[in-house]
């Protein structure tokens, strides 16, 4: 059981990261942690990389963790995957989700996108401990492809119930119970739904 | 009762248990959620003033008025309002009084990071520095308290990850603020509120008097601490930056300064004789370190720690490993791989946007842009490459002017939002028309302020608290300054943005084109989403629907047969159907809305 966790949740504006960060600073609160989070809003928010950070411990002081001492990175998009990768402790837990969103300076600019191949060769580099999801899949497949980042946070509960670094004071019914406080009423159980089905990416 | 609060959530929630009254401000990152929240608590008015000079100035009548208020606002809209704050700090209040000025330190959503504690300095007023969400709301309370004691503004000085970082708060009551006689009636002290000169002279020794009293008291502040530790090194440190230290030095002592005007002298001689070696993280400045090193007291910060740029842990341990603090073992192992070239993906112009056809005609036309603070400043991007100045709110407009009185002798536009106009616009257009200049001003008008997240303004037809008001109209206005030549044009038209925009630049007088749609993200926006489609046959990868730089619009795998080209494929996720890459195609191979 570890005495901090820190989370990184990197994406793009608009895809859902500052929902799954308020979900995961209250898990920590709910399971006994001091929490903090951290994001940035402005215009990032207008197509740019977004960021946030979580963390549960002890003691909490910076609401940021630096470079190498990312416990769990949970990526919504391919390339932010690797542009967050040096975030990360060596052999941390990770979550992608497997979208690629083209910037303008591919799209248009003629800058390289990266391909699958060199995602999977990096990342098996520097952890051992590397889940994909398609969450949109998934999602869509649940009836609404609005609750890939729920499936998503599935899988990464199930990551970190998976490496034991919460020790037994976390369940999946925290996960749950948080969720279900922040979901309107006729939304709650396509949300349990997907919140499972990324549990049982990892848990299967 | 403990809720997980932002910094911006908590100085909202400090204010209005202190029985904040009144409280005006003009939005700005990272500021905004202050009145946001403030706004939604009883008791409370709440208000979006067109800039921050008129919320200080608003506040400030509300404090001699006998009620406790507070106006907030960005860094640099402490510029804007720097001459109501200089005059509220030398004639005092009736009633606690509030500035909230948020720092940008890393420029995350800024033009730069000025550092307003020495503005605190300047003005002869207090300045308390939070450094979680829990002393966001504790010095909020503290602030109103200070300011009735002392007869002064308090400047609380917060900073983006104060702002928005989210901690534990143990919540209070709503407290009935002990009105003053001013609540009953508007004072009649000429002496104190009105300051000609005669008067003025003798707020002077007054002001400079207060400042050394509230010195003295920062001695018992409670929010100026020692914690005590390892006496080899002593830290003295303020805000976000004490959590910094905290981290990375787990051992040492500490002098936290939750008041950084005045500083408490004797605490700080106190603390450095117990320490062997003192030094200062602060963001930003060297403002704490220089006052330490006034008082003769030996202390290291900035040639340690950057000037430049936002603080976090990994910065202060390079930092403290770079200056022998700290082993090379204190750095973390990273993983060691190469993530290879990443396409870069700066913030553009959204779907749907209205501003794009705007910026695709300006680029066409390749005329000198002076462009504004607001979404529309990412005009600048390529492909769209259409803003060639932006310094600070309401600039487009003198600029141009200036630049044409200069004898540019191409025809300059001036760019200006809908908000950013009533905010210091108009009286640079007033003196274009008076001077006489032939600049082209471009009002975009889409009725909300976008780049923050929407909030209301003038142009609403909604207040902040969700009352009904008049939405005033550009046109009217304009005219009224005495500008002849004036159209208001659906921002979508991009036939006719372009023809508008080559007659005014043919004019040798001022005119004023206003484009005019509300921002796709509005709610009423979004449910009239549709997207369109490229019909692949009659694309032939001419790539011109690229050029206006909608993300939407990629590049397929399907090349033209004839040129070998890529076609175009819309993104029917991103795709809000405005049409602009309809009007663009030259061979009609993107559907309309039908």
């Amino acid at each position: 059981m570890n005495e901090n966790i820190n989370f990184l949740l990197a994406g793009v504006g608009g895809q859902g990261t500052i929902l799954a960060s308020d979900v995961l600073v209250n898990v920590g609160l709910a399971a006994g942690y001091q929490a903090k989070q951290a994001e940035v809003h402005g215009m990032s928010q207008r197509g740019g990389s977004v960021t946030s950070h979580v963390r549960w411990g002890k003691v909490v002081y910076s609401p940021i963790a630096a470079a190498g001492e990312v416990d769990v990175l949970l990526a919504f998009e391919k390339a932010e995957a690797l542009r967050n990768i040096p975030q990360l402790r060596p052999g941390g837990l990770v979550v992608i989700n497997i979208e690629a969103i083209k910037p303008l300076t591919v799209t248009s600019g003629g800058q390289p996108y990266p391909d699958d191949e060199h995602l999977k060769t990096t990342f098996a580099q520097a952890t051992s401990h590397t889940v994909y999801v398609n969450g949109a899949a998934i999602a869509t497949e649940l009836g609404n492809s609005r609750v890939a980042n729920v499936v998503l946070l599935g899988a990464l509960a199930a990551q970190v119930d998976q490496s034991g670094m919460a020790g037994t004071g976390l369940t999946y019914d925290t996960w749950l119970e948080v969720i279900r406080g922040r979901v309107p009423q006729k939304y709650i159980e396509l949300n349990q739904k997907a919140f499972q089905a990324g549990w049982e990416i990892v848990k299967k | 009762m403990i809720q997980l609060l932002s910094g911006n959530e908590a100085v909202a929630r400090g204010a209005w248990e202190a029985g904040v009254t009144v409280a005006s401000a003009y939005p700005g990152t990272p500021s905004t959620e202050i009145l946001e929240t403030l706004a939604r608590f009883p008791k409370v008015y709440a208000e979006w003033a067109p800039n921050e000079k008129v919320a200080v100035d608003v506040a400030i009548g509300a404090a001699y008025a006998g009620r406790r208020s507070l106006a907030a606002m960005k860094h640099v809209g402490l510029n804007v309002a720097a001459d109501a704050f200089m005059y509220v700090a030398e004639t005092g209040v009736e009633a606690g009084i509030v500035i909230v000025s948020a720092d940008d330190p890393g420029m995350h959503s800024s033009q730069n990071e000025q550092d307003n504690r020495t503005l605190a300095k300047f003005a002869r007023v207090p300045c308390l520095e939070p450094s979680d969400s829990q002393e966001a709301k504790d010095l909020t309370i503290a602030a109103f308290g200070l300011s009735e004691r002392f007869d002064t503004p308090v400047l609380l000085r917060l900073t983006t990850r104060i702002c928005h970082s989210t901690t534990a708060v143990e919540l209070g009551e709503w407290v009935e603020p002990a009105l003053p006689e001013a609540a009953q009636k508007f004072p009649r002290n000429p002496a104190k509120y009105v300051m000609v000169p005669g008067n003025a002279r003798k707020r002077h020794p007054v002001i400079e008097q207060r400042i050394l009293d509230i010195a003295e008291f920062a001695e018992t502040f409670p929010y100026n601490r020692i914690e005590s530790g390892d006496k080899s090194l002593g830290i003295i440190t303020a805000g976000i930056a004490y959590q910094y230290a905290r981290e990375v030095f787990p051992q040492a002592s500490f002098l936290h300064l939750g008041m950084t005007w005045p500083l408490p002298e004797k605490m700080i001689r106190k603390f450095a004789a117990s320490v062997d070696r003192v030094i200062v993280i602060e963001e930003l400045d060297a403002f704490i370190e220089e006052a330490v090193k006034l008082m003769g007291i030996p202390v290291e910060g900035k040639s340690i720690f950057p000037i430049i740029g936002e603080l976090d842990p990994g910065v202060v341990r390079e930092s403290a490993i770079h200056a022998g603090l700290l082993p090379e073992s204190a750095r973390p192992p990273l993983v060691k791989v190469d993530a290879g070239t990443l396409p870069a993906r700066p913030p553009v112009l959204c779907p749907g946007c209205p501003h794009r056809s705007t910026f695709y005609i300006l680029n066409k036309l390749k005329v000198p842009v002076n462009g504004d603070i607001g979404c529309y400043t990412l005009g600048l991007v390529p492909p769209l490459n259409a803003i060639h100045s932006c310094g600070c709110m309401g600039a487009s407009i003198g600029v141009a002017h200036g630049a044409m009185k200069a004898g540019s002798p191409e025809r300059h536009v001036a760019v200006i939002g809908d908000s950013t106009f009533f905010h210091t616009g108009i009286p640079a257009l007033i003196n274009v028309v008076y001077n006489q200049s032939p600049v082209v001003t471009v009002i975009m008008d889409n009725r909300i302020t976008g780049m923050t997240g929407h909030q209301e303004n003038p142009a609403t037809g909604r207040t902040l608290q969700g009352k009904e008001a008049v939405e005033i109209e550009f046109e009217p206005l304009v005219r009224a300054i005495g500008v002849k030549h004036v159209k208001t044009v659906e921002a979508f038209q991009v036939e006719e943005i372009e023809k508008t925009l080559k007659e005014f630049i043919s004019l040798d007088e001022p005119s004023v084109l206003i484009t005019r749609e509300p921002c796709a993200l509005l709610p009423e926006g979004r449910k009239r989403w549709v997207s369109l489609e490229v019909i692949s046959d009659k694309c032939n990868g001419c790539s011109l629907c690229f050029r206006i730089g909608c993300p939407a619009i990629l590049k397929s795998d399907e090349l033209d047969e004839r040129y070998q080209r890529p076609k175009a494929l819309i993104d029917s996720g991103l795709c809000t159907g405005c049409e602009i890459c309809a009007q663009v195609c030259p061979r009609d191979a993107i559907t309309f809305r039908s």
